[in-house]
């Protein structure tokens, strides 16, 4: 892993929480909570679903640049959301920006170094007000975590 | 609502887990890695079979806490996973009350959670933050 990477930011993108992905976002994370599936207007989204986000961009929005990740040994460690008042609600209007926020090495347990990254991405509303943020923590090990 | 220190939210089950959930997880999501539903993928990659989408049992367990404390209460959600969740799994999530604070005149209930695998040992650890009603 190239500790260079540190500070790398993706291309901002739009990204609308759209009621129908919620729904279907709690139903698969076991939930029927009203507030998510009901007949009523969605006043929130699950606390994990701005993951998803990642996973519908363009490659100009990851931060990972031309980064080299040996992928069979990534792991994803930690993952944090935090929201400074509730979680944005279907059909806001978000503006979205991911960047690599710190690099650093550890020993590993069983030896061999591990590699951490800080990945956070910044939700904003359209008056740019953070309204969530997202940390995940991947780990790069010295060898597969299947092996 | 009894918000005590050591207060705990009621216990969820949720299995036998099954490559459908996962598969439904990644749906969803948008994260449609093999390793979660193909089994010749995982197997080369040193897996028996495929196994749970980590993020899954983290939204779950995020569902968990919501509604104990509230969808709209959640102000921080942190989770970091241990051991690897399997098809056949059954995972118990619970959670107890470790701190009652004040904050820029907002109450705020710190809470620890676990998700275990039927054979004791602990798939994820959580930490989060909900702003409750006085």
């Amino acid at each position: 892993m190239d500790a260079s990477i540190e500070g790398h930011r993706g291309k901002p993108f739009r990204l609308v929480v759209e009621e129908g992905k919620v729904r279907e976002f709690a139903r698969a994370v076991k939930s029927s909570n009203p507030a998510y599936v009901g007949e009523g207007p969605q006043a929130t989204s699950p606390a994990t679903f701005l993951a998803s986000s990642a996973f519908w961009q363009g490659p100009e929005h990851s931060p990972w640049g031309d980064a080299a990740l040996n992928w069979e040994r990534i792991l994803h460690g930690e993952q944090e959301f935090v929201f400074p008042g509730p979680p944005p609600a279907a059909g806001r209007e978000l503006t979205a920006e991911a960047r690599i926020d710190r690099v650093y090495e550890k020993e590993g347990k069983r030896g061999g170094a591990m590699t951490f990254v800080e990945l956070v991405t910044e939700y904003r509303d359209a008056s740019g007000t953070v309204v969530a943020e997202s940390r995940s923590t991947i780990i790069e090990t010295s060898q597969a975590p299947g092996s | 609502m009894e918000l005590d220190v050591g207060a705990e939210g009621p216990t969820w089950e949720d299995g036998p887990l099954t490559v459908t959930d996962f598969v439904r997880y990644q749906g969803a999501s948008g994260d449609m890695n093999p390793i979660h539903h193909d089994t010749e993928f995982a197997r080369k990659a040193g897996f028996p079979m495929p196994f749970a989408v980590g993020m899954r049992q983290a939204g779950v367990l995020a569902s968990w806490a919501a509604d104990w404390l509230g969808p709209e209460n959640v102000r921080r959600f942190k989770v970091q996973w241990r051991e690897q969740a399997w098809p056949g799994d059954v995972l118990t999530y619970s959670g107890a009350v470790t701190a009652l604070r004040e904050e820029a005149g907002q109450h705020l209930v710190d809470i620890e959670m676990t998700v275990t695998r039927q054979t004791g040992g602990t798939h994820l650890r959580g930490w989060a933050t909900f702003a409750v009603p006085a």
